[in-house]
C-alpha cells in the first residue's frame, strides 16, 4: 500500500505512522460533556467504506495527512495536509 | 446420536452408512424467545449455554453465511489464561476451565491439546514483568512457571537462545495453556445447541432491528421478519454495522491480523511460543505445519487480508527466534478482522434498548474466549444480571473512564492495541 504525501509524493506504507480516524482533529472543549468526549476517544463510525483517517509520515517529511481510504479495498483516493488543523 | 468408540467400530464394519447431519436446517418461526445475530463460535456457545444452563431452548442464531464462517475459523486456536488484570483474570480462569471440561461436556472431540503456553523473555526488566504476571495467574488459581534460560533450553530446544539483540533470558510457562481444533469447537456448540432444541438458520442476514418505544422486538432478515423478546449481538468483525441499525456507536475499530501456515513437516515444537521482542508466537498443528503470527497491520480495514510490510515483520521475527525454520515454506497466509476496542478489552452488556445485549470488542483475543462469552453472555440475557467473572466488561467503561481494562497498560486509544 502506498500513500500519496501532497509534498513526497507516492510513498510506502512503512513511512507512515498511522493515527486513527481523522475525528482526531475535532478535539471537543474541555467542558462539553463526557458524551463529546466519549465519541472523540472511544466510539467510531467504523465503516466498511470510504473513510478519512490520519497519518503521520514519521520517516519522511514528518507532515501529518488525512488520507481518504477505501476500508474494504484498500484504495486510496486521496490525502490533503491538515497543517494549520488542531490536531 | 452420541459419539464414542463403539459407533466408529460398528461404522466402520457397515461401510460407514449410519452417519447422519448432526444438525437440522429449520425454516425460520415467526417469534423466538432469544435471537441470537452471529452463528460464529461466540454466538453458538452463547445458544447451548442458553439452552443447557438456563433452559431456554426457544431461540434461533442467525447466520448471514454458513456456521464458524468468520473468524472462528480463521484464528491460531490458542487457549490460555495468562492474564493479570482484575476483570479479565478471573474471565479467562473461568473459560479455560470450560475448556478442560468440553469434550466431555459435548461428547464432541474438538481435539483440546493443553501441550503449554511459554512467553519467552529477553532482559532482567522483562523477566520482572513476567514474574509478577505469573504471580497474578498463580493468585487467580491457575497455573505458572517461571523458567530459566536451561528450563526453557529442555523443553524448547530448536530456538536461537544467543541472538545478539535478544538472548533468551528464560520463559513464563503455562502448562494448561495450548490448542484446540478451532472448526471443532463451533461444531461442537452448534450440535449441542441444536440436540437441545436451537434453530439453527444459516443465510440468513439481519438487515435491520425492530425497537418499538426503547424496547426491541424483534429482527429484519434477507428471509423476512422475525419477532423476539430477547435480541443478542454477537457478531465480531461486524460489530460496528449491526450495533447501527440499533442507533448505537461503539468503541471499536475494526483491523486486519494476519497469519500463516507452512507446509507439514516432522514435529519440532511441542508448546506454543511467543518471542517478547514483539509480537510473534508459533505452534505446530497436529497436522505438521508451523502456524505463527504476529501483529496487527494497523490500520482500520475490512479487507481480510493483509499486506506486504507486516508479513515481512513476522517472517523477520521467525527466523531471528528460529532459523532452524528457514526452509520450510509458507502454504498459506490469511488476515482476519479484528474488533479493537479502544482499552483492548471486550464488551459483554445490556444496552439502551431494553432486551438488547451486545457482546463484542474481543480485539485479537476472541478465540480462548469462545465458552467462557458464550456462559457469561447467556447469563446475562437469561437473568439480565452479569454473570461475576465477567462483571467488569461494560459498555460505560469507556463514557465514564472508570473501570477502562487497560491490560497492555499501554493507554486506552484506538491505535495502541
Amino acid at each position: 500500500m502506498r500513500l500519496p504525501c501532497p509534498l513526497c509524493g507516492d510513498r510506502d506504507r512503512r513511512e507512515f505512522y498511522y493515527q486513527g480516524h481523522a475525528v482526531a482533529l475535532d478535539r471537543p472543549a474541555r467542558d462539553a460533556g463526557d458524551g463529546a468526549w466519549d465519541d472523540y476517544l472511544h466510539n467510531r463510525d467504523n465503516i466498511a467504506g470510504e473513510v478519512r483517517d490520519l497519518w503521520h509520515h514519521e520517516a519522511g517529511c514528518g507532515a501529518w495527512i488525512e488520507v481518504t481510504r477505501n476500508t474494504v479495498t484498500h484504495v486510496v483516493s486521496g490525502a490533503r495536509l491538515v497543517r494549520g488543523t488542531a490536531k | 446420536m452420541g459419539y464414542s468408540a463403539l459407533k466408529i467400530f460398528k461404522e466402520g464394519l457397515f461401510g460407514q452408512k449410519g452417519w447422519k447431519p448432526v444438525w437440522r436446517n429449520p425454516e425460520p418461526k415467526a417469534e423466538y424467545d432469544v435471537i441470537i445475530i452471529g452463528g460464529g463460535g461466540h454466538g453458538l456457545s452463547t445458544a447451548y449455554y442458553l439452552a443447557k444452563e438456563h433452559g431456554i431452548t426457544n431461540v434461533a442464531v442467525l447466520e448471514k453465511g454458513y456456521l464458524g464462517g468468520g473468524n472462528v475459523g480463521r484464528n491460531t486456536t490458542i487457549v490460555r489464561a495468562n492474564y493479570a488484570l482484575p476483570g479479565n483474570s478471573e474471565f479467562y480462569s473461568h473459560s479455560l476451565k470450560l475448556w478442560e471440561g468440553m469434550e466431555q461436556d459435548l461428547n464432541y472431540n474438538t481435539m483440546m491439546s493443553q501441550r503449554g503456553v511459554i512467553n519467552l523473555f529477553h532482559s532482567d526488566g522483562q523477566r520482572d514483568a513476567f514474574a509478577r504476571r505469573g504471580n497474578a495467574m498463580i493468585n487467580q488459581g491457575d497455573d505458572a512457571i517461571l523458567l530459566d534460560r536451561d528450563g526453557v533450553r529442555d523443553l524448547v530446544p530448536l530456538i536461537d537462545f544467543d541472538n545478539v539483540r535478544f538472548p533468551i533470558y528464560g520463559g513464563l510457562y503455562h502448562p494448561r495453556g495450548g490448542t484446540a481444533r478451532h472448526d471443532a469447537v463451533a461444531w461442537g456448540y452448534a450440535r449441542g445447541a441444536d440436540q437441545r432444541g436451537v434453530d439453527l438458520i444459516q443465510n440468513c442476514e439481519v438487515t435491520g432491528i425492530d425497537i418499538e418505544g426503547g424496547v426491541v422486538k424483534g429482527v429484519q432478515t434477507s428471509r423476512g421478519a422475525i419477532r423476539a423478546k430477547k435480541v443478542a449481538i454477537v457478531v465480531a468483525g461486524r460489530s460496528s454495522q449491526v450495533a447501527e441499525m440499533a442507533g448505537m456507536r461503539l468503541p471499536i475499530e475494526s483491523h486486519i491480523l494476519q497469519a500463516f501456515v507452512t507446509e507439514g513437516i516432522k514435529p519440532i515444537l511441542d508448546q506454543v511460543i511467543s518471542f517478547g521482542m514483539g509480537h510473534f508466537y508459533i505452534s505446530q498443528s497436529d497436522k505438521g505445519g508451523l502456524v505463527f503470527g504476529g501483529d496487527l497491520d494497523f490500520y482500520a480495514s475490512y479487507a481480510a487480508r493483509g499486506n506486504l510490510p507486516m508479513m515481512e515483520h513476522v517472517m523477520e521475527a521467525g527466523m531471528t527466534l528460529m532459523p532452524s525454520i528457514a526452509k520450510a515454506r509458507v502454504l498459506r497466509s490469511w488476515g482476519g478482522i479484528m474488533d479493537m476496542s479502544s482499552d483492548g478489552s471486550p464488551i459483554i452488556d445490556k444496552t439502551e434498548t431494553e432486551g438488547l445485549y451486545l457482546n463484542c470488542g474481543w480485539c485479537y483475543g476472541g478465540f480462548k474466549a469462545v465458552p467462557g462469552s458464550g456462559f457469561s453472555y447467556a447469563h446475562l440475557i437469561a437473568k439480565d444480571m452479569h454473570h461475576e467473572p465477567a462483571s467488569q466488561f461494560r459498555l460505560d467503561r469507556f463514557r465514564t473512564g472508570r473501570g477502562l481494562m487497560d491490560e497492555e497498560g499501554t493507554g486506552s486509544q484506538h491505535n495502541l492495541h
